[in-house]
């Protein structure tokens, strides 16, 4: 009898995570390695560089690369420095810090593609930004920001749309790990005479480590896979890998193409979440003394 | 305990049952349909009407309520998607095997190219047999049969590309042209008039992510200028026509590659000249029908060419009620019908059929339009490509990357046509697509001289 509770005992987690691996193996796994098989494999099934040639030989393959680095390196900062000042204004629980919480989420409910087109009825020609700058006499003729000729214009509004839209779910991630932190520490710190800033830089921030890394991590991911804002900004003038992705599937039919971009993305990805990981990953004494 | 691990796994199996049904399991039609074969006074099973057009959600209520109205065959749930989607929900159904849920297909001529290379098509013949007196469009029924003999796809409802524009724009018309009958030299004498007076550039192309500047290409530059599209792709003629291309874009619009639909640039009044496809120019014709003219697109030295999209409705051979599609399709070419789907969603008829007096403004300058433009001396239609089946995105991407090179980028324009042809080349022989068109016949694969 014991050991028959033994038994069924070990097996029991095995079998309640088993609908979960094959959900995971039935609609993740297995189209994940169709994908990759489609990157590498011609249609008669022999293996082939083909698809990966014609990608790095593209028009758009040097910018899409470029565009893509510039990208993530200009908004994961940025939206970094932004989220945790709002979630530190947040935690600080001044009067009616409940309504900031409301209104940076806001973005959150937004689809991109939708953030996008909102962020372009701004920016175009005849948008809301010329309207009222018309309005106000600041401007006489309205300029034109999302122009071709103009890359600096286009980038500006690829990062502040994306820096608006995306920032809240950093902001959430580290509003959670603010209030993971216990009050025994900032009273110690308030104890020892440590100002707000000093609170904030020898004890917050060491401590927030872990939510830091996670928001990273998916912020970087999501900065690769930006798309709908930028074709909404930006066309086909800024291209970027996701976006090419997109339209070697949906426009141009050929999947191939499609899943090498796709295969790209997923290196990167894989690249980047290393490097988090060893940098600011927690060290096995932290994780004991934790 | 032996009775509590049964219950356990009992209790997981039926947790995996109920998910693997959930996954097998998809959206079941809307409305009932009886489980046997259709008789005379039975529909039939309910079946999916799967779109590429339609898109727009006030389309898509138009068809369902007010087009489909009068419907009183099997129960049909219409659905639309883009292209992509739909031929890989078709391709599924079919190598799944048994029949599937879409029952018909409504797509444009260019679209069928994958589905009838897969042989996943019915032969409608029939049908179109027993509509013989609504005289659809011959010329429509014969890019139906692919350059078979079988009927793939019954003529639905047709579109074309024309000229729109604002009339704030009509007083920088160069001294002796007429709108309606311009020449390319013309529209960029135009351009540059509007840009000279008013320091602003205001023609506009669909360049967007989304936008049909392929077509525009493919259709109406391209064969007007050289008199083909792929024999004259990198010809003297296709270096002069690029030449005139930058000259106009000089004078365009330099948003003009974050345009998709151009009635959205011409309502913000961003761009007051424009070509684009009739239903990406309706809403502002039927939002300011005063306020703007729609003209036929201009001419080249070698005619006015322009394009003409057919929209066709196909039975894959999958479809769960053959007869109840076929019976759709007899509904759908009725006279009012096809004036139904003009006044609501602004596709013109493919049958013989009086337009009704009390028609939209807007739809009216678009008929008028459309009419003038078939109408001119010099005019001569151009098919979407045919043939290249599942290959008509890459031929695209390769025109697309031209202008994008020579226009965008300001490359050297013979250099870039003889890279872009050997892509072409490829294309061509890849599909095995001989010439259609301004190009003429070929035994081979069409090839660039």
């Amino acid at each position: 009898m014991m050991r028959m509770r033994a038994r069924t005992e070990d097996i029991l987690p095995f079998a309640l995570l088993l609908p979960s691996v094959i959900y995971l193996g039935l609609l993740i796994l297995i189209p994940m390695i169709q994908a990759l098989l489609l990157a590498v494999q011609a249609d008669n099934g022999t293996f082939t560089t083909e698809f990966v040639d014609r990608m790095t030989g593209d028009v758009n393959f040097s910018d899409a690369w470029r565009n893509t680095l510039l990208l993530l390196v200009l908004i994961v900062p940025l939206q970094i420095v932004l989220a945790l000042a709002m979630a530190l204004l947040i935690h600080s629980r001044f009067r009616g810090h409940g309504i900031f919480l409301y209104i940076y989420a806001i973005p959150l409910a937004i689809s991109d593609l939708a953030a996008g087109i909102l962020w372009l009825s701004i920016f175009t020609e005849r948008g809301y930004l010329n309207t009222v700058g018309q309005g106000v006499g600041l401007i006489q003729t309205p300029p034109v920001y999302l122009s071709f000729e103009n890359f600096g214009g286009l980038l500006a509004a690829i990062v502040i749309a994306e820096s608006w839209r995306a920032t809240a779910i950093v902001m959430v991630i580290l509003v959670a790990g603010l209030q993971l932190i216990p009050r025994d520490y900032f009273e110690a710190a308030d104890l020892f005479g440590a100002n707000r800033i000093r609170r904030t830089i020898h004890v917050v921030l060491p401590l927030l480590r872990p939510s830091l890394q996670s928001a990273l991590i998916i912020r970087t991911i999501f900065a690769f896979q930006t798309f709908a804002v930028v074709l909404a900004l930006a066309g086909r003038n800024l291209p970027v890998i996701a976006a090419e992705a997109y339209n070697w599937y949906a426009n141009n039919r050929n999947a191939h193409l499609a899943a090498s971009y796709a295969l790209l993305l997923l290196a990167l990805t894989i690249a980047f979440t290393v490097v988090y990981l060893r940098v600011l990953g927690l060290r096995e004494a932290e994780v004991k003394r934790a | 305990m032996r009775q509590s691990s049964g219950l356990r796994a009992l209790g997981i199996a039926g947790a995996l049952a109920i998910l693997l049904t959930a996954c097998s399991t998809t959206g079941a039609p809307t409305g009932g349909g009886a489980p046997t074969g259709p008789t005379a006074t039975d529909p039939g099973k309910s079946f999916v009407f799967a779109s590429t057009q339609f898109s727009p959600v006030t389309e898509q209520e138009a068809m369902r309520k007010k087009i489909l109205a009068n419907w009183n065959g099997a129960s049909v749930e219409f659905i639309t998607d883009q292209e992509p989607v739909i031929i890989d929900r078709i391709t599924v159904e079919s190598k799944a095997g048994g029949t599937g849920q879409i029952g018909i297909v409504g797509l444009e001529n260019g679209q069928f190219g994958s589905l009838v290379a897969a042989n996943y098509l019915n032969d409608v013949a029939k049908v179109t047999t027993r509509n013989a007196d609504k005289k659809i469009n011959s010329d429509m029924l014969t890019l139906g049969k692919f350059g078979g003999s079988t009927q793939l796809y019954v003529p639905w409802m047709q579109a074309t590309y024309f000229l729109a524009a604002n009339k704030k724009a009509l007083q920088y018309l160069p001294t002796g042209a007429d709108v309606n009958a311009l020449t390319y030299d013309q529209l960029i004498a135009w351009a540059k008039n509007i840009y000279d007076k008013t320091g602003q550039k205001r023609f506009g192309w669909p360049v967007g992510t989304n936008g049909l500047i392929h077509r525009l290409l493919q259709g109406y530059w391209y064969p007007s200028f050289t008199g083909g599209l792929v024999t004259s792709y990198k010809s003297a003629d296709a270096v002069a026509m690029w030449g005139k291309i930058k000259e106009l874009w000089q004078y365009s619009n330099p948003q003009s590659t974050t345009y998709a639909f151009m009635q959205e640039p011409l309502q913000s009044e961003e761009v007051w000249v424009a070509i684009d496809h009739a239903a990406r120019l309706i809403n502002v014709l039927k939002a300011k029908p005063d306020d703007f003219i729609a003209a036929p697109a201009p001419a080249g030295p070698k005619g006015r060419y322009y394009m003409s999209v057919v929209i066709g409705l196909g039975i894959p051979k999958t479809t769960p009620n053959q007869s109840g599609a076929e019976n759709l399709i007899d509904y759908l070419l009725k006279p009012e019908t096809q004036i139904t789907t003009l006044r609501e969603n602004s596709f013109f008829p493919v049958t013989d059929v009086q337009m009704p007096a009390d028609l939209d403004k807007g739809l009216k300058l678009e008929a008028d339009a459309v009419a003038k433009q078939a109408g001119s001396k010099d005019a001569k239609v151009v098919p979407l490509p045919v043939g290249l089946g599942a290959k008509g995105g890459d031929f695209n991407t390769a025109i697309l990357n031209t202008f994008q090179r020579i226009v965008v980028k300001g490359e050297d324009i013979q250099t870039v046509l003889n890279e872009q042809a050997a892509i072409i080349n490829k294309v061509m022989t890849d599909a095995n697509a001989k010439c259609w068109g301004p190009d003429g016949t070929s035994t081979g694969p069409c090839q660039v001289k």
